[in-house]
């Protein structure tokens, strides 16, 4: 049974700054990249496999992190940095950590917590949400999980106030997705124990770009996102 | 990324190749006294939120130390304003991406608020006062308490007389109501006593402050109200 952490965690009304993230999706539909619920679903799917993977990853290492009397959060930190050649989204990725540290401080105080901030002030998000799933008691299976689902449900959020998607028609392609997802969990929870250099890289050159090129014409332009 | 950051990982973390790596933030002074006071200013499109902040920041420069973060849908526009009028400094505004949801970014999830104030209080150290004004919403757009102490609503006359009537969160609870361009009232067909009559009975005894900044364009009422907050709050903390 799910821990009442990891379903608050992968709530959209939690309070962490997920909400200003689109994962890429502002700069795809900007581009004509993603125009509705079809091009949606690959967009998503795309994504799932690369870096929700490397996230999910991330988090279930986290959770078992957060249970082991030595864990190693400035290795996993640095481990994560290196998997995210983009500046913008190692930006996107710390900015929903420290926002989830905020709310996890409140919520679930712990010296686990303590740890993972003397690794680096702002944590990646993946990290937090592992940390907390495993201080809460959940085990890697739900940390996986979590961020596997909040790699899709965030970008496809966005794509229904961007695009004016119909909402039942978008969660109907997130449903759709679960084999995809119980996939990517399965391999992500498989490595949790591998030591962090050993953890999954599968690279997203598109996502990369879309978040660089999301920052530069922000400058020039707009972006309603903070990515 | 400053190499100081990463000394004692002991991961390669001294040396990056990316030229567009970021930090969020250069500055780093630690603030020297308790927080500054904060003070959301909200209500709908084209009220004249960015003009009161322009017009705060002009005529409360020289007494408090300020900073202003702005939620405009188009993010950039209200804080290109205010560095354009040279109004303020451009690293004493912040400007936060709301994600398509102003009222969220105020209220339900108040994460990058939070991050902007604070990122401003790290690199000042000293502020009295930060201004924290929302993206134009609707009539049920209210600041959560956890992101700012006191709250003002601005209407205006323009946006039509039964506005007050009509209510709502933010013209019945916000700390301070004001009815903005007072002086467009006769040209709009607007009843400045209906609406100011609504107002007070709509609000109890909370205030209402009608003002228009062609008359008076360093806001004095509203002024003179936020440097009695920043009193306020401050001594209670």
């Amino acid at each position: 049974m799910p821990s009442l952490a990891t379903l608050v965690l992968s709530d959209a009304r939690f309070p962490g700054g997920g909400h200003v993230h689109s994962g890429g999706l502002e700069e795809a539909v900007a581009r004509a990249l993603v125009t509705g619920v079809g091009d949606l679903g690959t967009f998503l799917h795309g994504r799932l496999r690369t870096a929700g993977l490397v996230a999910a990853s991330f988090a279930a290492a986290a959770a078992v992190a957060a249970g082991s009397a030595e864990p190693c959060w400035a290795a996993l930190d640095a481990e994560l940095d290196a998997r995210t050649p983009s500046a913008a989204q190692r930006d996107a990725s710390r900015a929903q950590g420290r926002g989830t540290l905020r709310a996890a401080r409140a919520s679930w105080p712990s010296p686990v917590l303590d740890a993972l901030v003397a690794a680096h002030p702002r944590p990646h998000h993946p990290l937090l949400v592992g940390a907390v799933v495993g201080i809460a008691g959940g085990d890697p299976v739900e940390a996986a999980q979590c961020v596997a689902y909040l790699a899709v449900s965030g970008p496809a959020s966005a794509a229904v106030r961007l695009l004016g998607l119909d909402p039942i028609a978008v969660n109907a392609a997130i449903v759709a997705m679960a084999p995809t997802v119980d996939e990517v969990v399965a391999l992500a929870v498989a490595a949790a124990d591998r030591a962090p250099a050993d953890l999954p890289a599968p690279g997203a050159p598109m996502l990369d770009l879309l978040a660089q090129s999301h920052v530069r014409h922000h400058r020039e332009q707009v972006r309603l996102f903070a990515s | 990324m400053r190499p100081e950051d990463h000394v004692g990982h002991g991961h390669g973390h001294l040396v990056t190749f990316d030229p567009t790596e970021t930090e969020p933030d250069h500055h780093d002074t630690p603030p020297t006294h308790g927080r500054a006071v904060r003070i959301g200013i909200g209500g709908p499109v084209g009220s004249g939120k960015t003009a009161l902040v322009a017009a705060l920041a002009r005529s409360l420069a020289d007494r408090v130390r300020l900073a202003v973060v702005t939620n405009d849908i188009y993010t950039t526009e209200d804080a290109d304003f205010l560095r354009r009028n040279a109004v303020l400094p451009p690293d004493r505004v912040e400007a936060v991406q709301t994600g398509c949801c102003p009222h969220t970014a105020i209220r339900d999830d108040i994460t990058a608020n939070l991050d902007a104030v604070e990122t401003l209080e790290e690199r000042f150290g000293d502020l009295d006062l930060v201004l924290v004004e929302s993206g134009g919403d609707n009539l049920t757009a209210v600041f959560s308490r956890g992101l700012v102490d006191r709250q003002i609503f601005v209407v205006d006359v323009a946006g039509g007389d039964k506005v007050p009537r009509k209510g709502g969160p933010g013209v019945t609870t916000a700390d301070l109501l004001v009815i903005n361009k007072i002086d467009l009232a006769a040209l709009v067909g607007a009843d400045l006593g209906v609406m100011t009559s609504d107002a007070h009975r709509m609000r109890g005894e909370l205030p209402v402050i009608a003002q228009s900044l062609v008359h008076d364009p360093g806001a004095t009422d509203v002024g003179e109200w936020v440097l009695a907050q920043v009193g306020a709050v401050r001594a209670a903390a």
